[in-house]
């Protein structure tokens, strides 16, 4: 018997999720072919936390690196988790929305340029709060620019998950890619319960948090793209797949009609279960339905 | 504070096209009313609470889920219709508390109704709409990135009642584990953090800021005011480019945001380098 057969897959893959975001923005690029932008010794820091007693960092907890992945012009744009939660503040914010714009301005110039998000965030810092807020507006309206031309790939990893208003900039991209241990909402288990109460949403009730927001639900009931496991050979595959598939034909946020309609059907008189929803919207399900329809 | 968010929202929509009710299958919470301003017919837009709504969590004037999907049937209307055609303005009339913090939201993916609401805005400004937003009692959080945040041109009346920010006071200094008068003390040192309306006018995202009498009762020549502040705001939209650009550009950016326009310079100096 030979080793290999005796060691489990998992034992030698590499993890993505343990890796930082500088780390797993280069797992993703072409080996030798990205560089750095606006990287922590160009010291563009925030500079509202200091006035706060607050320590910046000096990449304001966003990196961009710019290559080639499998041979395609692409940035790829990863917040770190580890530094305030990912929070989107007026640098970080800035560093993405002028990227994706370079990433536009090139695409239009016959040198088509994807890009890639690895967001782990809470959304707005709340300490530099309204130019939090219209970054993200920002950051959304170079996106929505870009998906012109060339895809915009979301990778929710984990463990921070990606909430608040980024929570938008992963529903306009065109594909989102997430694994197990990623969350996607709007707002968190937590600020439901402050904000509506216990009964509402009992934040301690770890299952039910992961049944409404995990990857698996995401991409079960179809407001997100492919599964992965933590594995950054995985993880780079899929954003080769998605770049190479391309623009899709239809983003989902363009698909109104589908949506509302599935808003319409639903039984508001009490909470609604994930894994029937799940059920109901599966899209596979849905076009199985379809074609028997026919 | 206001008194109840969302009945101004609902009073300045009823004074400027005399509407008072949705369109037909449209949720009460959400008003929409074609309406002659200047040589254009404006499509305008607003979120008002429906106490009555079938989601338990938007019945105070939340943006919630139906709120987000007929918001955005409601705009791409005005892209499908307007192909080849003179583009329609499209005036969103701000005064939500909130994006909808219930369970069954999130549930039902709230992240992507949202999404595609600020989609359809978007794409109508890109495609050469005229896309104007008039703050008129609060813009906050999620629910202003969901209806109005991706306009060309943002109005906001200059008044105490009228508050733009990311989260509500109370919640922000729990999460940020401060005490309100913090905050309050803060956000005169740190204008992004601040609540008032002045402040955030320093940032330079606002294209005007608009001093009118009494904000709670529309009066016809207050009315008339604004209705020339909507054309010219629509005017200066058609003469500017479709993206967001002029928010970087205008003087209150070039002061406040110092940080961010340095990133932007070194992105695009790097960008091409070898």
């Amino acid at each position: 018997m030979s080793i290999a057969t005796v060691i489990p897959a998992f034992v030698t893959r590499e993890s993505f999720i343990e890796l930082e975001a500088r780390e797993r923005a280069q797992a993703l690029m072409d080996p030798g072919s990205w560089r750095e932008l606006v990287g922590p010794f160009d010291r563009i820091e925030s500079p509202w936390l200091p006035m706060q007693s607050i320590a910046p960092q000096s990449d304001d907890g966003c990196v961009v690196l710019k290559g080639t992945i499998a041979g395609q012009s692409s940035v790829v744009i990863a917040l770190e988790g580890g530094f305030q939660a990912g929070s989107i503040g007026e640098v970080s914010g800035a560093k993405m929305t002028a990227a994706l714009d370079l990433a536009t301005r090139d695409s239009q110039n016959g040198k088509k340029t994807a890009a890639v998000l690895l967001l782990e965030t809470g959304g707005v810092r709340l300490q530099e709060a309204n130019l939090g807020l219209a970054a993200i507006s920002e950051v959304m309206a170079s996106i929505f620019a870009l998906r012109q031309y060339a895809p915009i790939i979301t990778v929710i990893a984990g463990t921070v998950g990606c909430f608040g208003g980024m929570s938008l900039v992963a529903g306009i991209s065109s594909y989102i890619l997430m694994t197990r241990e990623a969350r996607l909402g709007l707002n968190g288990a937590e600020v439901i319960e402050q904000e509506s109460g216990i009964e509402e949403f009992d934040s301690s009730d770890r299952a039910l948090i992961w049944a409404i927001f995990g990857g698996e639900q995401r991409v079960g009931m179809g407001v997100a793209d492919e599964l992965l496991q933590d594995d950054a050979k995985e993880i780079a595959a899929a954003v080769q797949r998605c770049l190479k598939a391309g623009l899709p034909a239809v983003h989902r946020s363009q698909q109104i009609d589908l949506y509302r309609d599935r808003i319409a059907a639903l039984d508001t008189s009490q909470q609604i279960e994930p894994l029937t929803l799940r059920k109901r919207w599966d899209s596979k399900q849905a076009k199985a339905k379809e074609g028997s329809a026919r | 504070m206001n008194k109840q968010v969302g009945l101004r929202g609902k009073a300045w929509f009823q004074a400027l096209t005399g509407v008072d009710s949705p369109m037909g299958g449209d949720p009460g919470s959400v008003l929409t009313a074609d309406t002659e301003l200047g040589e254009d017919t404006a499509r305008f837009l607003c979120v008002v609470p429906d106490p009555k709504a079938r989601f338990p969590c938007v019945r105070r004037g939340e943006v919630g889920l139906e709120e987000a999907y007929t918001l955005a049937t409601r705009v791409r209307e005005v892209i499908d219709h307007g192909e080849n055609l003179k583009k329609r303005p499209i005036v969103a009339i701000v005064d939500v508390k909130s994006q909808a913090y219930g369970r069954r939201e999130e549930t039902a993916a709230i992240f992507l109704a949202a999404a595609t609401a600020a989609d359809a805005y978007a794409s109508a400004r890109i495609k050469g709409h005229p896309v104007i937003t008039l703050i008129v009692g609060h813009a906050f959080s999620g629910g202003f990135l969901t209806h109005g945040y991706q306009a060309n041109r943002i109005l906001a009346f200059d008044d105490d009642d009228v508050v733009i920010h990311a989260m509500h006071k109370e919640a922000a200094a729990r999460i940020t584990l401060r005490s309100v008068a913090d905050l309050d003390r803060l956000g005169h040192e740190v204008p992004p953090m601040s609540y008032d309306v002045r402040d955030y006018a320093r940032l330079g995202l606002l294209h005007k800021l608009l001093h009118i009498q009494d904000p709670d009762t529309p009066a016809p020549a207050t009315v008339a005011q604004i209705q020339k502040e909507l054309i010219d705001a629509i005017a200066d939209a058609r003469a500017g480019s479709t993206d967001l650009r002029n928010r970087l550009e205008s003087k209150g950016a070039r002061e406040m945001r110092k940080a961010g326009l340095a990133a932007r310079a070194y992105m695009e100096k790097q960008w091409s380098g070898v």
